[in-house]
């Protein structure tokens, strides 16, 4: 490619801030396959290429036809007749049908990073499926089906380091100071200092020593209800300067210190969601094959157990604060250290666990590891159901089905008339109501699929007459909005799995562009 | 099957990087042809039974989008581009755009209208000429300038204006000229002065996209605390006692910028300019050694400088086609409209949330009841200026306020022309009873948040 990497790093700027230079190098090695150029394929493509996918490959075997032009934006009226090709990027086009694919050479699929499915009848859909899921190659369902979009995710197991979560709650250990971390505390004499420095000591400092102060009032109990912790900011309160007059100073510190009290005092422990993957089966079993991802999970499992006291390793990063900079510095690198130190514990696990299996220590980077532990709060593991399991009636999803269509009107019967849909064109080879005149007869031939639908998963739910009547109008129609709304959805997620970076959906999706709502399913 | 035998060799048709994005260029006849608005028509010719009441099926309806319907759409950045495309291809015709800035390199990683070639070109001409050529038919008319450039007599004569921007002080200004042209009769709000404004904004992951109908449901300023003011840090904290790369940044931008005047007198720093960041890059990285501070990058540099916000693609395609769906439904009465605002954030899984904004009783813009002013007259005119600019549901930039004195247009303060500031600026040290000012008096503001001076009603606390 012709750009170099200054000019790639001033295009992709805006994005690098968000997934950063390791994020996009996933993207330019990715090769996407996209299954059917409609509106909706094309808008992903469109959001895929934008950011610096690797390769395409694009399968598809329509003809282009007035409509296709009429709602997508890379088709031209010179182009009606003709197979769709197109120039980007590196673009391979696969002028076929995917079900020949899948009879003579599924294997066509594996070297796909990500496969994209787009406007896939039924049958097909399912048979892609099973062939991606043997392969564990992730796969990505999309339509677009008048103002509905659905999304569904199929990938056996996606693991996520960096999930980037929105909220996360500071590791700031005062339930449990480190040894460092307490020393530190201990240098500090609030009464002592003078009133420059008193009024720039960082509130972690100020809340750890009115906890020592609480402690030695309270028999070594923390503030635990809404009152004690009232007491304790009070506490903290009374400690800020007061003028020669008796009036309180204007101390911002003081009054950050009041203001973090109850985040301060969350207890340091693991969240059940990481708990449950040091519980998961691949991080008991550390094989040669084991991916990195559960290595690490294991080391830090083990420097859980046998270093850390129960606790994960320290994350390193305190938020800002009112402070003079030496004080904060040094506060800072006291975590950091700390970090750092920890990080190099779990490295040896590491380097034992691949000396065990035979593999090079150097196959893990010390970077990968510190990364890790930074985000050892925070990972995130993906599993989502195979179509074979949603499809199949002994292993239906009842429960989800059924208590979501307690609400007649939300975004599950949407996913019961696009299921029936699919069943109306398995038995006339056509989707409902495409012309005009089939609109009114279509809908008691829908009925009836939507019946027999729910009969056979024995589904104990009503469907309004009126979405019948609705997917009938839509004539299996796509609006280029609502492609363009779903190209965009679709597009992240892939992006996601591809960097491995954010969460992907679990594992159906929704959108409404009638009510503008959407819903996500595990089904 | 011979196709699939040696797919790489056969079949594989590897195309170079070029810069078009799409099939055979081929020519525009701007001519129709068949099935092309047969995805659309499904929803304008088609009874259905949850189209809005007001709702006719006919074979009409297309040609008022087609021939008829004039939609304006601000902004042909990473909202805009989406926006135009959106619209054309759901038989908009008639689209007006309206955009003040040139194309950058950084743009091009969603901004799909424009090519590495058009860095430097206006946005607006650039995107209307690329939507015109790839949609027969369609007339985008591009305008390089800003919104404050026009009046009410250009924006009377849209449909429908659908927002795509990046500042919230163009928002509120465009949401105060679709206020002012809205017409009263005997105190009844006449509806076909009433122009819907569709709202949409981003940053990263997450965005939103609101429906008003100005006069009738909640307007920019009635949820003006949705968008909490900007935090700068604090000037002790820049300028002696850094802790983050960003302040060191700072401290370079604001304060050794205008001592050392690295470019020449006068010469302001001009975030747009490489050797300009690369000058402040340099200082922030000594500024850090000093304090020993890690963290200084080029990038973070330039990403304070310029106040950057993150930004992808996809997240600008979903509010940019929930929006052209709105207009879509508007235009057409297929649907019922949203119901007003929808926030969407795909940091984790995809959410959104919709919700009807409320109206707020006493809103300073569409509300048309006179804003009160509580002060006491010994209070300085400085407290009044501080009230307005800090206040959560007003939040003005530079308020410039005027009085009536003694039958003359007296201007009390004025920030934004220097002469004036200057022979205004003993004003704000002087109480509001030293200015002359009366109880219940009425007070005329006029900021860049408004294009409609606002009226404030004096009112004396002992």
């Amino acid at each position: 490619m012709a750009f170099t990497k200054a000019s790639k790093d001033q295009k992709y700027d805006r994005q690098l801030r968000l997934w950063g230079d390791h994020g996009q190098e996933e993207l330019e090695n990715a090769h996407v396959c996209l299954i059917n150029s409609t509106a909706s394929g094309t808008e992903i493509l469109k959001n895929l290429v934008l950011p610096g996918i690797g390769a395409f490959t694009i399968v598809d075997g329509h003809k282009v036809s007035g409509e296709d032009v009429g709602n997508n934006f890379f088709l031209s009226n010179n182009s009606i007749g003709r197979c769709y090709k197109t120039s980007r990027a590196l673009i391979v086009a696969q002028s076929c049908f995917p079900e020949k694919l899948l009879d003579n050479d599924p294997e066509f699929f594996h070297r796909f990073t990500l496969v994209i499915g787009v406007q896939l009848p039924e049958s097909t859909c399912l048979r892609l499926g099973s062939v991606l899921w043997n392969a564990n190659i992730p796969f990505l369902v999309c339509r677009t089906y008048g103002l509905v979009g659905y999304m569904r995710l199929v990938v056996k197991e996606h693991t996520v380091i960096e999930s980037h979560p929105d909220n996360a709650l500071e590791d700031l250990r005062l339930d449990q100071p480190f040894a460092e971390l307490k020393n530190h505390i201990q240098s500090y004499d609030l009464e002592g200092m003078g009133k420059k420095d008193h009024s720039h000591t960082p509130w972690i400092i100020i809340v750890a020593k009115y906890l020592e102060k609480w402690f030695s009032e309270h028999n070594f109990q923390f503030p635990k209800n809404y009152k004690e912790k009232e007491a304790f900011k009070q506490l903290i309160r009374q400690g800020i300067l007061k003028s020669e007059k008796g009036t309180p100073e204007d101390e911002e510190n003081f009054e950050e210190a009041i203001k973090n009290v109850n985040t301060a005092l969350n207890p340091t422990k693991i969240s059940s969601g990481v708990d449950d993957i040091f519980n998961g089966e691949q991080c008991n079993d550390i094989t040669s094959q084991t991916p990195t991802f559960w290595v690490m999970t294991r080391a830090v499992r083990e420097f859980v157990h046998n270093d850390g006291g129960g606790n994960l390793p320290v994350r390193g990063s305190i938020p800002d604060m009112i402070a003079d900079s030496e004080k904060f510095i040094t506060l800072q690198n006291i975590y950091r250290e700390k970090a750092m130190q920890d990080a190099s514990v779990v490295s040896k696990h590491v380097e034992s666990l691949l000396q065990s299996v035979g593999k090079p220590s150097e196959s893990i980077s010390e970077q990968d590891i510190k990364l890790f532990c930074k985000n050892a709060a925070f990972l995130r593991v993906v599993r989502c159901r195979s179509l074979a399991e949603e499809y199949s009636v002994e292993t239906v999803n009842k429960d989800a089905i059924t208590s979501c269509m307690d609400s007649a009107d939300g975004e599950m019967v949407l996913y019961l008339m696009l299921r029936s849909v699919d069943r109306f064109y398995q038995q006339h080879s056509r989707y409902p109501g495409v012309y005009n005149y089939q609109v009114e007869e279509d809908i008691s031939k829908l009925k009836l699929c939507v019946n027999s639908l729910l009969q056979e998963y024995s589904l104990n739910v009503n469907v309004k007459d009126d979405y019948i009547h609705e997917f009938c109008r839509y004539g299996a129609s796509e609006p280029h909005t609502v492609a363009s709304f779903l190209g965009g959805s679709a597009a992240q997620e892939a992006i996601k799995i591809i960097t491995r970076q954010f969460v992907p959906f679990n594992n159906t999706f929704i959108y409404n562009a009638m009510s503008q709502t959407t819903a996500t399913f595990q089904l | 099957m011979a196709d699939t035998d040696e797919p790489e060799k056969k079949r594989r048709r590897v195309v170079e990087l070029t810069e078009k994005m799409v099939v055979d260029g081929g020519s525009r006849d701007g001519g129709e042809w068949d099935g092309r608005w047969n995805h659309i028509n499904t929803f304008l010719e088609r009874p259905g039974p949850f189209t809005h009441p007001d709702f006719e099926p006919s074979t009409e309806s297309l040609q008022f989008l087609l021939d008829t319907c004039k939609i304006l759409v601000i902004g042909a950045g990473g909202l805009g581009c989406e926006l135009l495309k959106d619209l054309a291809l759901s038989g908009f015709r008639h689209i007006h755009v309206v955009d003040m800035d040139t194309i950058d390199v950084s743009n091009l990683n969603r901004q799909f209208l424009f090519r590495l070639k058009d860095v430097g070109r206006p946005k607006a001409d650039i995107a209307a000429d690329f939507i015109n050529g790839r949609i027969p038919g369609c007339n985008v008319v591009p305008h390089f300038k800003k919104i404050q450039d026009f009046d009410e007599s250009f924006y009377r004569q849209f449909h429908i204006i659908v927002c795509g921007l990046d500042s919230i002080i163009a928002r509120r200004w465009m949401n105060g000229m679709l206020l002012s042209l809205l017409v009263y009769e005997d105190g009844v709000l006449d509806p076909s002065s009433i122009i819907p404004l569709i709202d949409g904004g981003t940053e990263g992951f997450k965005g939103n996209a609101r429906v008003i109908f100005p006069g009738m449901t909640a307007c920019i300023d009635c949820t003006l605390e949705l968008y909490p003011p900007q935090i700068n840090f604090p000037m002790c904290t820049i300028a002696s006692m850094p802790r983050l790369p960003e302040h060191c940044v700072e401290y370079v931008r604001m304060l050794l910028w205008p001592k050392e005047k690295p470019f020449g007198d006068g010469v302001g720093l001009d975030a747009d300019d490489p050797e300009h960041i690369q000058w402040v890059y340099q200082k922030s990285q000594e500024r850090a050694a000093e304090f020993s501070i890690t963290g200084v990058t080029y990038r973070l540099t330039q990403g304070v400088v310029k106040r950057i916000i993150p930004a992808v693609a996809s997240t600008n395609a979903v509010i940019a086609a929930a929006c052209a769906t709105e207009v879509f439904k508007i235009a057409s009465s297929a649907y019922i409209p949203l119901n007003n605002y929808m926030v969407f954030n795909d940091v984790d899984g995809l959410y959104t949330y919709t919700f009807e904004a409320e109206r707020k009783e006493n809103c300073s813009s569409c509300s048309q009841v006179p804003q009160d002013l509580h002060f006491s007259p010994s209070a300085k005119l400085q407290e009044v200026v501080d009230y307005l600019t800090e206040n959560a549901s007003l939040q003005m930039k530079s308020p410039a306020i005027t009085a009536t004195l003694e039958g003359k247009n007296k201007t009390l303060y004025l920030q934004t022309v220097a002469s004036i500031e200057q022979r205004t600026r003993p004003n704000l040290s002087k109480s509001l009873k030293e200015l002359g000012l009366l109880d219940g008096q009425e007070l005329a503001v006029a900021d860049v948040t408004t294009p409609q001076t606002l009226l404030f009603k004096l009112s004396f606390t002992s």
